[in-house]
């Protein structure tokens, strides 16, 4: 309508200024509204507030392991024998989908502390219990057929990355705390 | 719909609701005599009313269900035991809600396949197979999210896998991951939400089958000639001649239901789904349900990355290779509609097409045989090459190979006179 219509002639005229704001606070305010919806869904404060836990290792023999719970997250605690740490450090050179060295992956080389959560879709590798290991000796994802060495290590299969590593310190010589 | 219909009736009571709400011309427009229906509709064309039927005998089931279920980790699995041994006819309405799911992914794929091989899916039904492609993701997501809540070990294992895909994702993948789960790890958060939208999903399913059956209808079903309808004499009215045989095939459906509901009914689960969730013991061997299955194949055969050759740059890792894999098995389906590129409708008149569809189907039941097997031996390379096919079908042979050498096919005059002379 010609009332509307700025008299100067100029493109932009105040009600366009009008829809332009009312859009854009309408968005404001949508997003204020989608916004708790979509972030109720993150952990929530009692799950982010995770104690960490103490694990004594004295009872571990060598070549065994034990699986702990942490965060809901299955953890591997493997006691490692010689063998396996020299053929953990020797595969350091080989062709590695993930690289990394044995050593930056412990914190003593005895003890092999990771996540037992496949880095494909989050199955938990077997290793520890005897029987089949996985061509590499260590563990074995029998979901997606993914091989890891004894220094878990992606060797083969779809898994991307390594087991991961948690945060975790010793307290006493045979005492960690994970988290 | 409504439009076409020429409703009249003596009942006042039907005439008074009529001239405030027309909802009985819109029911006779849209099921009754005056929706016209090519006539020469076959028994392939009896399995979108099925899919429906299932729609509905799940709500119903599942309704019922949640009076008795518990979604908490602590009660979530004793409460399906105390549904299938405590409840007033709980056994028979948790094995219909359990192998209805199945039953609903049988017709609906024979539905799917119908439409690929009398080429429904062509100008001008894009948009309503579109919408069935969409139908049928929103179908995998809900029965996904159903099979979390029994909380048994596959339920645990099944819902681990399959969140976890959503890690693939580049930078931001963990954090999906875990607003997911809301959690670190698959938990009594991830239960409860999968619980709300299992419940959800089936209305939405809903909503987009009334679009689908409202697209349907502004140009009519397709037919096994796939040439338009070019007259009256082309067609039937709806009812009663397709009302009555959509009650046959219900009739037929109903007795392979009940087979597997009273005679057989845990044949198309898995036992370790009976052994309560371990978060830390995976089973030895992860299967999804059967209707999973070529989707699971596809995924697990990407045992690759892609990187820049002569480097170590990797632009996609396997794993999110997989994943693109299987969603772009169903992003495929969707630009169907384009990627075929013959005007010719129905497979009838299509001989070079026919074998391919045939391939296809084959194709199709090779890698859900090999998503059932243990990734071990040839099934790797199998999957893989099954694979490679079903990608070759819908980007390769379709678009660019088909239309070169598939020769122009005479089609039939009208539906009324099928016989070319």
């Amino acid at each position: 309508m010609a009332t509307n219509e700025n008299k100067n002639g100029e493109g932009v005229t105040r009600r366009d200024f009008i829809h332009v704001a009312a859009g854009g606070v309408g968005a404001i305010a949508a997003a204020s509204v989608v916004w708790p919806l979509v972030d109720q869904m993150n952990p929530s404060a009692d799950v982010l507030a995770l104690a960490s836990i103490e694990v004594d290792l004295s009872s571990i023999e060598r070549g065994g392991a034990v699986k702990v719970m942490w965060r809901g997250t299955p953890i591997y605690i493997r006691h490692r024998t010689e063998a396996e740490i020299a053929a953990a450090k020797a595969d350091d050179s080989a062709v590695l989908p993930d690289p990394a060295t044995d050593g930056d992956r412990v914190q003593k080389p005895e003890w092999m502390i990771m996540e037992a959560v496949c880095t494909h879709l989050g199955c938990v590798p077997v290793g520890a219990e005897g029987g089949y290991n996985g061509d590499f000796g260590g563990w074995f994802c029998p979901c997606h057929g993914s091989h890891y060495d004894t220094s878990g290590r992606i060797r083969k299969g779809p898994a991307p990355r390594n087991l991961a590593i948690p945060p975790y310190q010793f307290v006493a010589d045979t005492t960690i705390v994970i988290g | 719909m409504a439009g076409n219909s020429n409703f009249q009736s003596n009942n006042k009571v039907v005439n008074w609701i009529e001239e405030r709400m027309p909802i009985f011309s819109l029911i006779d427009g849209s099921l009754g005599a005056s929706y016209p229906a090519p006539k020469n509709l076959n028994y392939w064309w009896n399995f979108g009313s099925l899919a429906g039927l299932a729609l509905v005998i799940q709500i119903v089931t599942g309704i019922v269900l949640v009076m008795h279920y518990t979604p908490n980790t602590e009660l979530a699995f004793d409460s399906v035991e105390h549904i299938m041994r405590d409840v007033n006819y709980g056994w028979l309405l948790r094995y219909v809600h359990a192998n209805g799911a199945s039953m609903f992914f049988i017709v609906v794929y024979i539905h799917i396949f119908r439409g690929l091989y009398f080429g429904s899916y062509k100008a001008p039904r894009e948009l309503l197979w579109i919408l069935g492609v969409v139908i049928l993701i929103l179908m995998m997501a809900t029965a996904f999210m159903g099979y979390v809540l029994p909380w048994g070990q596959m339920s645990f294992w099944g819902a681990k896998v399959i969140t976890n895909l959503f890690s693939a994702v580049p930078v931001v993948g963990d954090s999906l991951v875990q607003w997911l789960w809301g959690g670190f790890a698959v938990d009594n958060p991830t239960l409860q939400r999968f619980f709300s939208l299992h419940y959800l999903l089936p209305f939405v399913i809903a909503g987009v089958v009334i679009l689908h059956i409202w697209a349907l209808h502004k140009h009519g079903s397709n037919n096994p000639l796939g040439i338009d309808v070019k007259s009256p004499q082309d067609t039937v009215g709806f009812h009663p001649y397709y009302t009555a045989k959509d009650l046959f095939g219900i009739g037929v459906f109903i007795l392979v239901f009940a087979y597997f509901v009273f005679f057989n009914p845990n044949y198309l689960g898995h036992a370790d789904n009976y052994i309560p969730a371990n978060p830390l013991l995976t089973p030895a061997s992860i299967v999804p349900e059967w209707y999973f299955l070529p989707f699971y194949a596809i995924l697990r055969s990407i045992t690759f990355s892609i990187s820049i050759p002569f480097t170590d740059i990797v632009l996609i890792d396997a794993k999110l290779l997989g994943v693109l894999a299987m969603f772009g098995s169903l992003a495929v389906l969707i630009a169907l509609p384009w990627l075929d590129r013959s005007p010719v409708r129905s497979s009838r008149f299509r001989p070079m097409y026919r074998w391919f569809f045939w391939i296809l189907v084959i194709d199709s039941f090779i890698l859900g045989y090999v998503g059932a097997q243990k990734p071990e031996g040839i099934m790797p390379t199998l999957g893989l090459i099954g694979t490679a096919y079903y990608f070759f079908h819908f980007l390769v042979l379709l678009p660019f190979i088909m239309p070169k050498y598939e020769k122009d096919t005479k089609l039939p005059e009208s539906i009324s006179n099928p016989v070319i002379k």
